[in-house]
């Protein structure tokens, strides 16, 4: 964390507000998850419906990334997205409407929480293990035909990077040297299988090898290091120098989904989950430096309770969309 | 000015102008630079447009297809082959689950200008996994157009049409019908195209043959032998109608139950797989319109069987004029 006194304590300080700000989030929908699941949870009841993946402990990934992304930029994340979705600069309200599956929602409610877009930010994601990184390839084609500086993020799990797609997708954008950064946020499981067990290399970013490019692994408990990798590897990617693989070492706080009983974890997973804790670690940091006071950060934590109070307020007071709805929208012009 | 030109010249021909047309037009495939696509319908766009626009992918369908779509959510309109629809497996996903989806889930935020072109159809012995049409499998997905030119004036107004259309549209040649000199293809299919661009609307059937008694309804190479029972038919002092459907999403509801309603029967030809597919649909919108036919209706599909290699064994499963002609009789 050598480079943090070089970093200005703006940035040091909207880095923290963008990870507490999803730390809050996640652990708000929480609560309103389980409204209406309990004493017995059903999977299709109550204010928010269907599965919910949550990112606590993943918030570095996101933020470290995002610092450096403009809103041209394309970032095409995951079906657990809503760290990278903030961090992206996606209308909250609009989210969190998506997620209640209200009228107000970015997508009027056909999407949801695993199928967020926000076309202002150029914002996507998926359900489908793997897909992203070819439409990442897709952007950084776009980019290079059209002549324009902006770059594609593509996010998979540690699932993820065994999926063709991957291999096909580092492959096409390396041989036509594309403005795309391959993020691999790497949490030890695929719902509940460890890596080691399905993985063949200990680091995803060895991978890069294969493809010729540069590969690079990162601890996501230190959100620091995090920024400085992406810091270089988006520049690569402005300057024309081509696609740049990372591998982000993260630690997913929740289960899989919520609802996951999560028998398959050691106890000592979760405790070192809760140690590499990067939102901890960074407010430790920013204390113990002098870089800000207690006094500052609970200012803006404040902030952010009430920014995601008004997000999930705006959902709950939102309408669901007309029933008919269902029918519209499958193509654009007529029908 | 018009000229005969066979169906795969009359694609790259739809490709180049419309490439000429908007900057944002370009096209990825294996295979479709200097060879000019395995099928010719990206011929001479290479020399034309050079390798940024006309790019040789690696064997990667998913990549290169999935590419697609991210280029076309920054506003380019991406048009990719795949080489032999027969392939689809290996990027389905890409397909269906995002290029189909990407509008709707999006609350029509994301716009999904893609062309994803294939080869489809044997009668060559190319067997089980280069010779299926599969066109029902993606009509049954929504989100995809689906179009399906028999003829070469018909192949670059519908690809016209389907680079401008803002939606994802599936192109299927009929590999029998491009006017390669390498593959048999009905000379009816060569015919006139004009030299300028135009459009043929995606959505309209068209009536190729009028008649009175019966209807016979069918796409590509299954038209030229639905004419071709008909000129038989003729002879015995059965009329039949034929329509080309061209398109099978949006399907051409109105052309097709005012035909039926016309003759009173109904006689369907796919050269796909017979179940859950494009001849059932075609008959259940006839049903379900409420016209009153005079003998039930008939389908004359590719058996729910895989292509067989050899050529006695794939010509006895094709649908053909000869059974089409029986079929005609059975309701007669």
């Amino acid at each position: 964390m050598e480079k943090v006194e070089e970093i200005p304590k703006e940035t040091l300080l909207e880095i923290y507000k963008t990870m507490h700000k999803i730390r809050t989030y996640e652990e708000t929908l929480a609560e309103w998850y389980y409204k209406g699941k309990t004493p017995r949870f059903d999977i299709s009841a109550g204010p928010i419906p269907g599965e919910l993946h949550l990112s606590s402990g993943q918030e570095s990934a996101a933020v470290g990334v995002c610092m450096h992304l403009k809103p041209e930029d394309a970032l095409i994340g995951t079906h657990r997205a809503h760290h990278f979705a903030i961090a992206k600069g996606v209308d909250l309200k609009k989210m969190t409407a998506e997620i209640f599956g209200k009228a107000t929602g970015l997508s009027r409610g056909k999407g949801g929480h695993m199928h967020l877009f926000d076309a202002n930010v150029n914002f996507s994601c998926s359900g489908i293990v793997g897909a992203s990184f070819p439409q990442a390839v897709g952007v950084g084609i776009a980019a290079k035909l059209k002549g324009e500086d902006y770059v594609a993020v593509a996010v998979g799990g540690d699932g993820a990077a065994n999926q063709g797609t991957f291999h096909e997708a580092l492959n096409l954008a390396a041989i036509w040297k594309l403005p795309v950064i391959f993020v691999i946020e790497d949490n030890s499981w695929a719902i509940s299988v460890p890596k080691e067990k399905s993985t063949a290399v200990a680091k995803n970013s060895e991978r890069a090898a294969g493809y010729g490019i540069p590969g690079v692994s990162v601890d996501g408990a230190d959100v620091i290091a995090v920024y400085e990798v992406a810091k270089e590897a988006v520049k690569r990617a402005r300057r024309g120098e081509g696609p740049s693989l990372i591998e982000i070492k993260v630690y997913r706080l929740r289960g899989h989904f919520e609802g996951d009983p999560q028998h398959y974890r050691p106890k000592e997973d979760l405790e070192l989950a809760r140690q590499k804790d990067p939102l901890m670690n960074f407010e430790k940091l920013l204390l113990e430096k002098g870089i800000a006071t207690e006094d500052e950060l609970n200012k803006i934590k404040e902030e952010n309770i009430r920014e995601v109070q008004e997000a999930i307020d705006f959902a709950v007071n939102s309408p669901y969309p007309e029933p008919e709805e269902a029918l519209k929208g499958v193509f654009t012009g007529g029908e | 000015m018009a000229r005969k030109l066979p169906m795969y010249k009359a694609i790259s021909e739809a490709i180049a102008q419309e490439m000429e047309r908007d900057e944002n037009v370009f096209v990825m495939g294996e295979d479709i630079g200097a060879y000019g696509g395995i099928f010719g319908a990206t011929t001479g766009l290479l020399e034309k447009f050079g390798p940024e626009r006309v790019r040789d992918t690696p064997i990667s369908e998913a990549a290169f297809i999935g590419a697609a779509l991210g280029a076309a959510s920054k506003g380019m309109r991406p048009i990719v082959e795949l080489m032999f629809v027969d392939f689809f497996g290996v990027a389905m996903d890409q397909i269906y689950n995002h290029i189909a989806k990407a509008h709707y889930m999006s609350g029509g935020q994301v716009k999904m200008p893609v062309v994803i072109m294939t080869a489809m159809g044997g009668g060559y012995s190319d067997a089980a996994q280069h010779s299926q049409c599969l066109y029902g499998l993606f009509a049954h997905v929504p989100g995809l157009k689906i179009v399906i030119p028999s003829n070469s004036y018909d192949a670059k107004g519908l690809m016209i049409s389907a680079i401008r259309d803002d939606n994802p549209v599936m192109y299927f040649f009929h590999k029998g019908l491009m006017g390669l000199g390498w593959m048999p293809s009905p000379p009816e299919a060569t015919v006139e195209v004009p030299e300028e661009p135009y459009t043929v609307p995606i959505g309209e059937a068209k009536v190729v043959r009028e008649g009175s008694d019966v209807t016979i309804v069918g796409v590509a190479k299954m038209v030229y032998e639905a004419l071709w029972a008909a000129e038989e038919l003729e002879k015995e002092g059965i009329s039949a109608e034929v329509i080309d459907l061209r398109t099978l999403v949006p399907l051409d509801k109105k052309t097709l139950v005012n035909s039926v309603k016309k003759t009173g029967r109904l006689v369907v030809v796919d050269e796909d797989y017979r179940s859950y597919g494009m001849s059932g649909e075609v008959i259940a919108t006839v049903v379900e319109n409420g016209i009153s036919l005079e003998a039930p209706p008939v389908r004359v599909a590719y058996p729910d069987v895989p292509v067989p290699y050899s050529r006695v064994l794939e010509r006895y499963v094709l649908p053909d004029k000869e059974k089409i002609i029986n079929a005609v009789k059975s309701i007669m």
